[in-house]
């Protein structure tokens, strides 16, 4: 049955998220390390690459905080569930937590914690209408560090780019040593004041070290991450080796009053996982970064 | 700036605390109990009120961490113990050094001034472990002794007693002499931050 496949490919990109790394960041962080100076630097990369090994052989969630549980959904507009995928997903998630397991994270505020990671608007789903037949599914489960180091201000458009990219430097300096660094940023810049938060996290799932298309905002990117390493924040803040690994910028058309920016920071443990299922229950399981 | 190694055991005495250095990395085994937020709150309103706790923090680890615990039939075990994010404890980490007299605050992303002051006064170090390295947090515990206020706070905010065998590596980034390393990090990355945010084109 299909939303048995939608469920079980729900719990098993949680389950994939939570507990293997992309490869790709994994070798970058090990590069790193070996080009970092500081003993104490040194250690805390060995640490996270120790940690991220013994999660991926064991199949256990690498960090005890695996987040809000939120899906970024593509859904075909002949794919053949449509208005069921909310409970799907939410059926996921409860599993997800006892079979896992991933640590109960949804908190109503008047009568404490749900224990099962689910409550109103939890699990988080963006939604997105699409052309075709298959139905695409990102988990993108994100810790509480470094999701509450993320930053948001509405500009005047007079400070134009430079102001944006002054902010950025400002952003994850004030992330300082607080949201698990080595970071990943993510900068929204315009559309309005809550799609740049949005376009902000959706630059995290970008393809890791991959420029943007347009080549003067693949210029930004290249001088924004090259500066927001000069911070020297280091790993972990202890102000040796690498203080993100990557930077990302989505932007969006403005209003000509505003400037909005949006800058979501991912910690070391950039957690996310995709599958595309087919109308008839066919899976495709896409770990890369 | 990495200093000397030691393997502490827990009640620690004073001295021992007092000898550590911001930079030295530490092990601590005996006991580890975490506490976060709404257990630090809840802990200082019962001490506040002449009330006992469920458990003895002197000397003993307090670790900033909401674990993954899975029940088993012979009780607890622990699936992911990493620490999270130490400033949200500020605000009361100092009345909690000299209410309690723990040895070591664990936690990740360093603290303030307040805390400084109370590991000064009090006897205490911060030290920190490395951000979301849950896994090897689980294998330095050794066996979960107790836990108080799950049904009220619930897993991730209430009080695990664990049992520890060289829980660590930890590097003290606070000291009982006044150093604070994630500080000093923190004095030049606003520095570097200013300079870049002026020179930007």
């Amino acid at each position: 049955m299909l939303s048995k496949v939608i469920e079980d490919t729900a719990v098993e990109l949680l389950r994939i998220s939570a507990t293997e790394l992309p490869v790709e960041y994994v070798r970058e962080m090990d590069r790193l390390m070996k080009k970092t100076k500081g003993a104490t630097g040194r250690a805390q990369l060995k640490s996270i690459l120790d940690n991220v090994s013994i999660a991926r052989k064991n199949s256990w969630p690498m960090c005890q905080d695996t987040g809000v549980v939120a899906f970024m959904v593509k859904v075909g507009d002949k794919f053949p569930l449509r208005s069921e995928l909310k409970e799907i997903f939410t059926k996921a998630t409860r599993r997800a937590t006892d079979e896992i397991p991933i640590r109960p994270n949804a908190v109503d505020m008047l009568r404490g914690n749900t224990n099962d990671n689910t409550g109103a608007f939890v699990p988080i789903i963006n939604w997105e209408l699409v052309p075709g037949n298959e139905l695409e599914i990102i988990a993108m489960p994100k810790g509480g560090g470094s999701s509450n180091v993320a930053n948001h201000r509405m500009l005047k458009p007079g400070l134009g780019m430079k102001g944006v990219k002054q902010f950025v430097i400002e952003a994850v300096a004030a992330a300082g040593s607080q949201g698990c660094p080595p970071y990943f940023v993510g900068v929204g810049i315009g559309g309005s004041e809550d799609l740049c938060m949005l376009l902000a996290k959706k630059a995290l799932l970008k393809p890791f070290k991959v420029r943007n298309p347009d080549p003067k905002l693949a210029a930004i990117e290249e001088e924004l991450l090259a500066k927001v390493n000069e911070l020297g924040i280091g790993a972990m803040g202890l102000g040796e080796g690498p203080t993100a690994l990557d930077l990302h910028i989505e932007m969006a058309a403005r209003h000509p009053a505003s400037l909005p920016v949006g800058i979501v920071i991912g910690c070391w443990a950039l957690r996310h996982a995709k599958a595309t299922i087919g109308p008839r229950g066919g899976v495709k399981i896409d770990k890369s970064a | 700036m990495r200093g000397l190694e030691y393997h502490l055991k827990t009640p620690v005495p004073e001295a021992d605390i007092r000898k550590l250095k911001a930079g030295d990395v530490i092990y601590v085994s005996g006991t580890v109990i975490t506490a976060r937020d709404e257990a630090h709150s809840k802990a200082l309103e019962l001490h506040d009120r002449g009330e006992r706790l469920p458990v003895d923090f002197r000397g003993v680890g307090v670790f900033h961490c909401g674990p993954i615990m899975r029940k088993k039939d012979k009780g607890w075990e622990v699936v992911a113990a990493g620490p999270t994010t130490s400033t949200r404890m500020e605000i009361f980490e100092d009345k909690f050094i000299e209410a309690f007299h723990p040895a070591v605050i664990i936690g990740k992303g360093g603290m303030g001034d307040r805390t400084s002051k109370a590991c000064q006064k009090f006897g205490c170090v911060y030290a920190a472990f490395t951000g979301g390295a849950a896994l090897l947090g689980a294998q330095g515990i050794k066996r979960v002794k107790d836990v108080y206020w799950l049904e009220e706070l619930g897993m991730p905010e209430c009080l695990w007693v664990y049992e520890t065998q060289d829980f660590g590596p930890l590097i003290v980034t606070i000291d009982s002499h006044g150093s604070n390393l994630t500080a000093d990090v923190g004095k030049k990355v606003n520095a570097n931050r200013d300079r870049l945010v002026a020179e930007m084109k």
